[in-house]
């Protein structure tokens, strides 16, 4: 039988909040990072490459844990290796999608490889593919501070051109934008926030964070200003809803999270058919 | 000084030329036609005068400076293509990248830049679809942005790569009628890249005919002739009028395209 309060379970939860602190701010700014790269993994269509990244990024935490180096900086190796490759040799999306699903079996094996001659405790295996909640110390919550500083900046700055590029690039092109730069940069950053993720929801459901908030914005609007506001905002209810939710239970925090974004889709998809029947009439 | 200089360029690959020693001088307010075969180094050539194709030899120049230094005076209307369906983002903001969308930073809410965005839409009788995502656009209205995103900087020069195709016949002649209207109302040069002279016939100075490596500059009389083009295409070629309208026959026999006969 399936006891539920594994599941939910709020008892004692006034003096859980304060030992999880770290772990609602590294999740507040992920959702942050999150829902703005996925804008543009939707716009220029990046989504199987988000996976492949987080596998690669799986599988350089796997290497370094076993080798007793920092995990997170493994995380961070894989993911850019991977981003690497897929920018510098995928510019065409056939291609991508060829050399994505070339690498992730790949990454996923060596990832395996890693953790199963890893001698220390299972849950720090589990942790990598299906993410923890507890797990956040304050180096991390540095790292996590440096990528999102990093990422954000980047955003801020390309953000135009960017766009532009993902509208047209040849337009873009003409009028100045090095595309196959701003492209390379920006899966670069993609791989920093996947790296980000990896740590926290774990290398299995990095889509839910930086793909699924984007997708349900988009569903409700096309602005350049509510799109992005959208994405952040589900991304954020997503990722504090589902620490918090998981705070209770014994399983990890990754099925919360998971659910609330997948949830949000779906309203978001319901309330655009909505429309578009009012549309119609 | 001309707006366009080209002089002695030429473009090949490998072993195949495209074309060769082209020298084309185009004045404020000319209308160009550029015909030629699929695979005639049309789309080439606009980006040679883009600066983004280097030529294999000669040399282009655009408002007094070497070809891509200025591409801020230059419109571009890219050739349609399939891929931007579903692409989430409203038309008055795409069309407002015509205008500064190589910047950096955020496209910050701009009074001025909304107004010429709306203005350019009108111009193009799209004004009603500013809010609308470009996703959702049919082929005609898609064209439509685009040439109301190339004149948002009013630019010296419209390069228009087979802005009618996969459009009907009405919204052809409506396009071109649209950008022969920029054309008188900014002074601006247009080349518009075709497969079909008819829909622009009233309104091309001169008309520069690609094939087989092989070029021919000049007035439409002088070009759309039987003997002009059998020469071009080392091939009999017919050119047929009738009612205002010319006729190509025999070119794609040679070619082994399936462009339209029309020409």
């Amino acid at each position: 039988m399936i006891d539920f309060s594994d599941i939910f379970n709020f008892s004692d939860y006034g003096q859980l909040i304060p030992l999880v602190a770290n772990s609602l701010w590294a999740g507040a700014l992920l959702a942050l990072i999150g829902g703005l790269v996925g804008v543009f993994v939707m716009h220029r269509e990046l989504s199987f490459a988000v996976h492949g990244i987080s596998e690669l990024s799986f599988a350089g935490a796997a290497i370094f844990l076993l080798l007793g180096l920092d995990v997170a900086l493994g995380s961070v190796a894989g993911s850019l290796v991977a981003a690497a490759i897929i920018a510098f040799l995928g510019d065409r999306a056939r291609d991508r999608n060829s050399i994505v699903a070339v690498l992730m079996p790949f990454g996923l094996g060596i990832g395996i490889m890693a953790l199963s001659l890893y001698p220390g405790r299972a849950a720090n295996k589990f942790g990598l593919l299906t993410g923890q909640i507890v797990a956040v110390d304050d180096p991390k919550l540095t790292t996590m501070v440096i990528t999102a500083v990093v990422v954000l900046t980047a955003l801020v700055v390309l953000w135009r051109p960017l766009t532009f590029a993902s509208l047209d690039g040849e337009v873009a092109g003409a009028r100045g934008v090095n595309t196959r730069w701003i492209g390379i940069v920006f899966v670069m950053l993609l791989g920093l926030a996947v790296a980000a993720a990896v740590q926290i929801v774990g290398a299995l459901l990095v889509l839910a964070l930086l793909v699924t908030p984007a997708a349900a914005a988009l569903r409700l609007s096309s602005s350049q200003f509510w799109v992005p506001a959208l994405s952040v905002l589900f991304a954020l209810v997503s990722m504090l809803g589902g620490t918090l939710l998981a705070l209770g239970g014994t399983l990890p925090i990754s099925p919360y999270v998971t659910t609330i974004s997948f949830l949000i889709y779906l309203v978001a998809r319901l309330v655009q058919h909505q429309r578009s029947k009012v549309v119609t009439r | 000084m001309s707006l366009l200089d080209i002089r002695a360029a030429s473009l090949g690959f490998d072993s195949r030329v495209l074309w060769s020693d082209l020298n084309l001088s185009v004045e404020p307010g000319e209308f160009i036609a550029l015909i030629g075969a699929n695979g005639s180094g049309k789309s080439m050539l606009l980006k040679a005068i883009l600066g983004t194709q280097p030529l294999s030899s000669g040399s282009i120049s655009f408002a007094g400076k070497p070809a891509g230094q200025q591409n801020h005076l230059i419109g571009y209307v890219p050739q349609h293509r399939n891929s931007d369906a579903g692409l989430p983002l409203r038309v008055i903001d795409a069309v407002r990248f015509g205008l500064d969308g190589h910047r950096l930073g955020f496209s910050l809410a701009n009074k001025d830049a909304k107004k010429r965005a709306l203005a350019a839409l009108r111009e193009v009788d799209a004004e009603h679809l500013a809010n609308e995502p470009i996703g959702k656009l049919s082929g005609g209205e898609m064209q439509r942005v685009r040439v109301a995103q190339a004149i948002m900087s009013e630019p010296k020069l419209i390069l228009a790569d087979e802005p009618l195709s996969a459009l009907d016949l009405k919204h052809q002649q409506r396009v071109s009628e649209l950008i022969n209207e920029q054309r008188e109302r900014l002074g601006s040069a247009v080349i518009f890249v075709t497969h079909d002279l008819n829909p622009i016939i009233d309104f091309v100075d001169r008309v520069v005919y690609l094939a087989q490596g092989r070029h021919s500059i000049g007035t439409t009389d002088e070009v759309m002739r039987s003997d002009v083009l059998s020469k071009l295409y080392g091939a009999e070629i017919d050119v047929v009028r009738n009612q205002g309208r010319i006729l190509v026959l025999g070119a794609h026999d040679h070619e082994h395209h399936e462009d339209e006969e029309w020409a």
